[in-house]
């Protein structure tokens, strides 16, 4: 082993990226090249798979070409990816048989409310921890089967496979056909406990077995890949989410994480113990590295966070960058009893309710831009407490400390409200990058680049923390007016709405 | 309230007018369209062009806005902008020097701290973001100071004061010192604010070269320094992420 640097491919749903990373995890180079995203219909988004691998193969070179390096720099390469995004493609061509289809397509909500009719939305919980929604890979590969002509009676064969994005990756890199248990963990088709396929769901789902890759560890060397990163081990594939929570070194029972985007994603790894949630939260693998058991986590989303400063931004023109959120609301020492709630498409975690729509709530002749700008940032800081509160019953235990990354732990208000509403420290580390952190952590312990995981734990430092400054009562007054303010968005969708 | 001033509100009204639809307007133009006499028109033209407000197009002998104008608008940027495209660099140059990082603006004679990454080790910091420097102890306010010269003149006597037997209080010294700042590009405090503590800045600018910022690491002189100069390595590092940043801030299209 010569080299001294680990690459990550983070494949996301609009752009694959590499990133070169340290012994000390730390980032010495950058590439990235955005693909297409496809929108044949209303509710459909697909990308292709071909222009995807197109872009994985240039960002690793532009990464070290950036950085001055070459191949043989490399100890490994590991892979985050865009989770439930399905490629089914034939083995003998090497070709997709139908675009990729993306998590956020929508197609499959016929197939999946037809299985929630023969037995409720929460049928296979108790296997998948996943509730019955379009997201999932299953629903997903049977349209594919029912809709491409042969592909039904090829993948009966074998001679038509699926992946999940890093199945296909890793497939066209080494010629291997596997998964890992993170991301099989979202097809809806794998048994959390015994972390193989399972017949009932596959029966259930019509997806025959033989088209099906194997599942492996997180962290394993599954071979090495072939022209043009001839010879560099592929040793690590974890979904995007799992990653941020294996970057964020949160490898202990009871630590947590949340990534701030457009949306927002909260893991909290639970340990060997699978939680089964009673507050509509899913379960889901955090990782598996080789030779180990698997570890459980917790994970609710957060459909509308920076969404919402955009909407802001983007459709009522108060501010001209997501930035500007922050000034406008130091303008005001407090939203002045202002409240948005952006049920924007229904509620989701913990409440799931479809029929709410968002309200502004607690406006009177006082409420500026200002205070409407301070209640957009609160309302991020509320979802997430919901979020964890949930959580932490579901679990039996209590979260100390939040970490945060994604773009949004760059509005250091937004971070001081998040402290003082959940009452608990929210620390961001100094790697930002943690999708891509997570990845090359995984591959490098499976080379042995890194001895254990109490090694990468030395990596992580704080790079900045906020502590809760609100007194515990005012705290507890404003959730209870949030909570109000949720309640009032129930009951608003009718049957005969325009 | 005072009575408004005439030719401030005429002069308001040709800009008005030339930021319209036809961005260009003639003399003659102007005045019909302000009801006024040319020559009134005229005066407040004149005057406009001379501080560069507004510029004759030499081929067409129309008026229109001046770069002045336009260079006004673009030099300020928000703190919380400037914080969300420096996040990433900041962070980096905390991670390669091993040093607490931090981003300054100018802000009413003073240092406006909009950004602070810990030093990257588990001792205990607290966050600074929001605090005020003295512009003449800092490397952060000379790296502005340098860049904003005509800011020193407004600073009053009796605002250089004396932190440590380093503070520059002379005003003949730290302009000599601001211009060598402004050569060689970086800034530096030893010992100048706290004894015994040393901060390397360098300036960050946007895309018409105005100095918007500046960043800069700050530790104990033993590990920055090396024969009472700080080391050039450090030196290099700050300047490499202040010209990312200054890049980033290029791509904004105002």
């Amino acid at each position: 082993m010569t080299g001294a640097y680990v690459a990550s491919i983070d494949q996301g749903s609009a752009s694959s990226r590499c990133l070169l990373f340290d012994e000390r995890g730390r980032i010495v180079s950058v590439a990235q090249k955005e693909h297409r995203q496809l929108f044949p219909r209303p509710g459909w988004v697909e990308q292709d798979a071909e222009e995807i691998l197109g872009t994985v193969l240039q960002v690793v070179p532009d990464a070290l070409e950036k950085a001055g390096l070459k191949l043989a720099d490399l100890v490994a390469l590991g892979i985050a990816n865009q989770r439930e995004t399905t490629v089914v493609w034939d083995r003998r061509s090497g070709r997709p048989i139908y675009n990729a289809i993306s998590w956020q397509d929508t197609r499959t909500d016929k197939i999946v409310n037809r299985l929630a009719a023969e037995g409720g939305k929460d049928r296979f919980r108790a296997k998948t921890g996943l509730p019955l929604t379009a997201y999932f890979s299953g629903p997903k590969i049977q349209w594919i089967l029912d809709h491409v002509d042969g592909a039904r009676a090829g993948a009966e064969r074998g001679d038509v496979l699926f992946g999940t994005m890093e199945t296909w990756l890793i497939w066209k890199l080494t010629g291997r056909h596997l998964t890992d248990v993170t991301n099989a963990s979202r097809t809806m088709l794998m048994d959390l406990r015994s972390l193989d396929w399972d017949d009932e769901l596959l029966e259930a789902m019509k997806v025959p077995r033989a088209m099906l890759p194997e599942i492996h560890a997180s962290s394993e060397v599954y071979g090495e890949a072939g022209a043009p990163l001839r010879g560099l081990p592929v040793a690590a594939a974890l979904g995007d989410q799992q990653a941020a929570l294996f970057g964020q070194t949160c490898f202990a029972a009871g630590e947590g994480k949340c990534t701030y985007g457009t949306g927002s994603f909260l893991l909290l790894n639970t340990g060997s113990q699978l939680v089964e949630s009673t507050h509509g939260l899913l379960t889901t693998v955090a990782c598996r590295i080789a030779g180990e058991p698997a570890t459980y986590a917790l994970e609710g989303s957060i459909a509308v966070t920076g969404a919402l400063v955009q909407w802001l931004r983007d459709k009522l023109g108060m501010i001209s960058s997501a930035a500007e959120i922050e000034t406008l609301a130091r303008t005001v020492e407090d939203s002045g009893g202002v409240y948005v709630v952006p049920a924007f498409s229904g509620l989701f975690a913990p409440h799931w309710r479809s029929d709410a729509r968002g309200v502004i709530a607690g406006l009177t002749g006082f409420t500026t831009k200002g205070h409407l700008a301070r209640a957009v940032l609160e309302a991020t800081a509320w979802q997430t407490r919901e979020v964890i509160e949930a959580m932490n019953s579901d679990a039996g235990t209590v979260l100390r400390v939040l970490r945060a990354d994604g773009g949004m732990t760059a509005d250091n208000l937004m971070m001081q409200l998040l402290a003082d509403s959940l009452g608990v420290p929210v620390v961001r580390p100094i790697v930002s990058e943690t999708v891509s952190l997570g990845a090359a952590y995984a591959a490098g312990l499976a080379v042995g680049f890194w001895p254990n995981v109490e090694s990468l734990r030395a990596n992580w430092h704080k790079a900045a923390e906020w502590l809760p400054r609100l007194d515990p009562e005012t705290r507890e007054r404003r959730f209870r007016k949030w909570k109000k303010a949720v309640a009032r968005t129930l009951e608003w969708v009718d049957d005969d709405d325009e | 309230m005072p009575r408004p001033i005439q030719s401030i509100q005429r002069a308001a009204q040709v800009m008005h007018l030339l930021s319209g639809r036809a961005r260009r307007l003639s003399l003659v133009e102007l005045s019909a369209q302000m009801g006024l006499p040319k020559g009134t028109v005229f005066g407040i033209l004149r005057t406009l062009q001379q501080v560069g407000f507004v510029e004759k197009d030499p081929d067409s002998g129309k008026y229109q806005l001046g770069a002045a104008l336009l260079h006004l608008g673009s030099t300020y940027l928000d703190g919380n902008e400037l914080r969300s495209r420096a996040l990433n660099w900041a962070d980096s140059l905390a991670a390669r020097s091993n040093e607490t990082v931090r981003i300054g603006t100018l802000h009413d004679g003073r240092v406006l701290v909009v950004h602070h990454v810990f030093r990257p080790d588990d001792s205990y910091q607290v966050l600074q973001v929001g605090s005020l420097l003295p512009l003449h102890a800092t490397a952060l306010g000379k790296a502005l100071l340098a860049a904003n010269p005509y800011v020193l003149s407004e600073l009053g006597r009796e605002e250089l004061s004396r932190f440590t037997p380093r503070t520059i209080t002379d005003g003949k010294q730290l302009t000599a010192a601001l211009k060598e700042i402004k050569k060689r590009g970086w800034a530096a405090d030893i010992g100048e604010l706290v004894d015994g503590q040393c901060s390397v800045a360098a300036p960050i600018t946007d895309r018409s070269e105005q100095t918007v910022g500046s960043i800069a690491i700050s530790g104990p002189i033993e590990r920055l320094c090396e024969a009472e100069m700080p080391r050039s390595d450090l030196v290099e590092y700050v300047r490499e992420s202040a010209r990312s940043i200054s890049r980033d801030l290029g791509a904004i299209p105002w």
